[in-house]
């Protein structure tokens, strides 16, 4: 029985890389082909980015159980500390070598913020998590717009008051300018190293979702004290996820920020956690492959929608609800599975199609 | 029968993933179709339209800029094909919600319709995200109210109609200084606000240059804007003579407001980014008495441009235009100017037009709504003269 669960695990697992390496492959082919628009090319890194994020909060939420509207805080911090690294090293050091570096230092530092707000945070449950995440994503927002940094030959200035009170020398360096961010920045950001990230975070997710460590995760979820009434270490497995998923959202923050040329902290303020939650919760909870494909989609959606002019986002809201209760509406899954029941075999395949494209 | 359904299903998800590209083909299809029929019906002198895309946010938080500037856009557009009796400029409008990454986005999609020339975006911030782009193709840009900076530092291909906000910080404090108008100073800005922060840095600088003493610098953020009795009170306290709000008009009418209720009637000096004060509804106008401002446009100017642009605004669009949309109408005729001088045309790429445009631009002298006599040194910035208004009456009185 239990390797029949392995295996029916690695083989959806499977599927989930396969999808993402034949989305690579069709859209480079595309672009060698010229078959591509700007507009669709443009959209590629920050899809990548939106699909990490939304893979990583779904260990949270969906894995875990736990509410988390911060999400984007996590990607803010991994942006800023990834990009400062960027802008520091690109000149003197080749360029991959460079990159590198500005993702493990985004990954590490929003990996650090999220050790530092899990150990108080993982103390509460349910809506007291969800609000005090939600506050320390607006904590993190407020702090980077009020922030200046700053060098010059006596070493680094910073202040949270205005650029003329770091008290630069005139050679200094403004790195950070409060409100306008990190200007000019040098797009670093492919396509390709926007997939790379997507198969290291389903690489590390995936398998910690299936391991030992996993299995606890999980069991916490289902039920917090028969967990702990098995011995399992409540605290370091929700920090364990939490911290896993921190990283992640770090490291897509910075994929985010180098594909543009300038990095504000405005952009990373609730509506962009709510966004993540709804990948998440419109690809299913604890559905690794259905945030994958989710954030995809909606983060295509609004452009494909630009011919209806103002009337866009309101359409797109109406697809959202109308997919929502397709995917999530008891009544419509038991009424898609009493349809589909007796044809699960072909059921996969179409999943498998529906998924493809 | 199950898997027919399910191929189709498929079938109609790749396609709508296709229609993404395929849209952008079709309508560039359309329009070139169109151009050809007017070439073919019209007289000899039509040439290939210029495809001007303008980029803006209409929806959100910051839609009432993206508005006036679309609005202003389609207004000089439509004059100018009309009185040339051709279609000189094709035009396309996208929205970015205030956002870099829609905004790239937008750039994108104006691109796939063969977009020559950019007016806009409207706002800093994605401003800043699409230059870079767009000097990377060598795409023209000339942004109405982009006004930080780091805009024009992007590349030499990023021009702006607006003062940058240096320039306005140092105008503010030098006709400060300059005019005696006071030496105790206290400042209330957006901290969270690129123009705003952006504005008040420079203030301070030229202010301490000029001996003028900083007293209260208070700030608040988009988060918590609603009350800004706070901020006003400190100012009373530290007892400055003059308040120089660098902010947008929906919050300065806020602090002339709680201002009025205690009291406290200092000097109020604003920006451009104060225009449009008196036209918000329910704000009793009468506070903003005295109120002086440094704004390249004012709807109530006497000269016969502004008085037939307002008209023909007001008569479009049912609102007074702001300052936003006076920029806009001088950026599509400063591109028409480089048109008439036969400079550009809509035979050539987009590459071609910027290069062309560069040049034109930094040799044209420029008669517009927001300044007479413009010219455009090779950064890309602006050279006009700030007029300082003083609010009389409910009307904008020149100030000197």
């Amino acid at each position: 029985m239990s390797l029949k669960t392995m295996k029916k695990s690695t083989r959806s697992n499977l599927i989930t890389f396969g999808i993402v390496i034949a989305f690579y492959l069709i859209v480079s082919l595309m672009s060698v082909m010229g078959m591509m628009t700007s507009s669709f090319a443009g959209q590629l890194v920050p899809i990548c980015a939106y699909v990490v994020l939304a893979v990583s909060l779904n260990l949270t939420v969906g894995i875990l159980g736990e509410l988390s509207l911060g999400h984007a805080g996590f990607m803010s911090v991994g942006a800023f500390a990834g990009t400062l690294v960027y802008t520091l090293t690109f000149e003197n050091t080749p360029l991959p070598v460079s990159i590198l570096l500005s993702f493990l230092v985004g990954g590490a530092v929003a990996g650090i913020f999220g050790l530092l707000i899990g150990i108080p945070v993982l103390r509460l449950q349910g809506d007291y998590l969800a609000i005090v995440t939600l506050a320390f994503g607006e904590i993190i927002k407020n702090f980077m717009n009020a922030l200046y940094l700053g060098y010059d030959s006596t070493g680094v200035h910073f202040s949270l008051k205005d650029s003329a009170s770091m008290g630069l020398a005139p050679d200094g360096v403004v790195l950070i300018n409060g409100a306008m961010g990190i200007t000019g920045i040098k797009k670093a950001s492919t396509f390709t190293m926007g997939i790379i990230l997507i198969l290291l975070t389903l690489v590390v997710i995936l398998n910690l979702v299936n391991s030992r460590a996993g299995r606890a995760i999980t069991a916490i979820r289902d039920n917090e004290i028969a967990a702990q009434s098995v011995g399992i270490n409540i605290t370091n497995y929700k920090l364990m996820a939490f911290i896993v998923s921190a990283v992640f959202a770090g490291m897509a923050g910075v994929l985010y920020a180098l594909n543009f040329s300038s990095l504000v902290a405005k952009k990373f303020d609730y509506n962009t956690s709510i966004l993540i939650l709804v990948f998440v919760v419109l690809g299913g909870m604890g559905n690794i492959r259905g945030s994958v494909i989710a954030a995809a989609l909606l983060t295509v959606l609004p452009e494909l929608l630009r011919s209806m002019k103002d009337y866009r986002m309101l359409i797109y809201a109406i697809v959202l609800i109308v997919m929502m209760i397709f995917n999530q509406s008891p009544q419509i899954v038991s009424w898609r599975k009493k349809i589909t029941a007796g044809f699960k075999a072909k059921r996969a395949a179409k999943k498998e199609k529906k998924e493809a494209a | 029968m199950k898997k027919f359904v399910s191929a189709a299903l498929a079938a109609s998800m790749v396609l709508s993933l296709a229609a993404c590209g395929a849209t952008a083909t079709a309508s560039s299809t359309t329009s070139e179709a169109a151009s050809t029929a007017t070439t073919e019906g019209g007289d000899a002198a039509v040439g290939t339209p210029i495809k001007l895309g303008g980029i803006g946010p209409t929806t959100g938080g910051a839609a009432v800029y993206g508005n006036a500037v679309k609005n202003a856009e389609e207004l000089a557009v439509k004059e100018i094909n009309e009185s040339a009796g051709e279609t000189v400029f094709e035009w396309q409008f996208q929205d970015d919600e205030h956002d870099a990454e829609k905004s790239v986005n937008a750039y994108n999609t104006l691109k796939d319709w063969g977009v020559q020339a950019l007016v806009g975006p409207t706002t800093t911030t994605p401003t800043l995200a699409v230059a870079a782009e767009a000097a990377n193709d060598n795409l023209f840009v000339l942004t109405p109210s982009a006004s930080a900076q780091a805009v024009i530092e992007t590349g030499d291909n990023v021009f702006q109609i607006c003062f940058t906000d240096p320039n306005q910080g140092v105008a503010s404090a030098d006709y400060i200084a300059d005019n005696g108008l006071a030496t105790k100073i206290g400042v209330i800005y957006d901290s969270s606000d690129a123009y705003s922060s952006g504005i008040y840095d420079k203030f301070k600088a030229e202010a301490d240059v000029k001996g003028l003493e900083i007293v209260a610098a208070e700030a608040f953020t988009a988060d918590n804007k609603s009350d800004l009795s706070t901020q006003v009170g400190k100012c009373q306290a530290a007892g400055a003579e003059l308040v120089f709000l660098p902010i947008y008009y929906q919050e300065a009418s806020q602090i002339l407001i709680a201002a009025n209720k205690t009291g406290y009637a200092p000097v109020f000096f604003g920006c451009d980014g104060m225009d449009g004060i008196l036209s918000i509804e329910g704000f009793d106008t009468s506070l903003a008495e005295g109120l002086m401002l440094l704004t390249p446009f004012s709807a109530d100017a006497s000269d016969e441009k502004t008085q037939h642009f307002v008209e023909a605004y007001k008569a479009a669009y049912g609102d007074t235009p702001n300052q936003f949309a006076a920029d806009a109408y001088d950026c599509v005729y400063a591109i028409y100017d480089a048109y008439v001088a036969g400079v550009i045309n809509g035979d050539m790429t987009a590459s071609e037009m910027c290069d062309a445009l560069k040049g034109a631009f930094t040799s044209m002298t420029f008669d517009g709504l927001t300044g007479t006599g413009m010219t455009w040194d090779e950064t890309g910035a602006v050279s006009k003269a700030p007029k300082a208004v003083v609010i009389k009456d409910g009307v904008y009185v020149l100030a000197e």
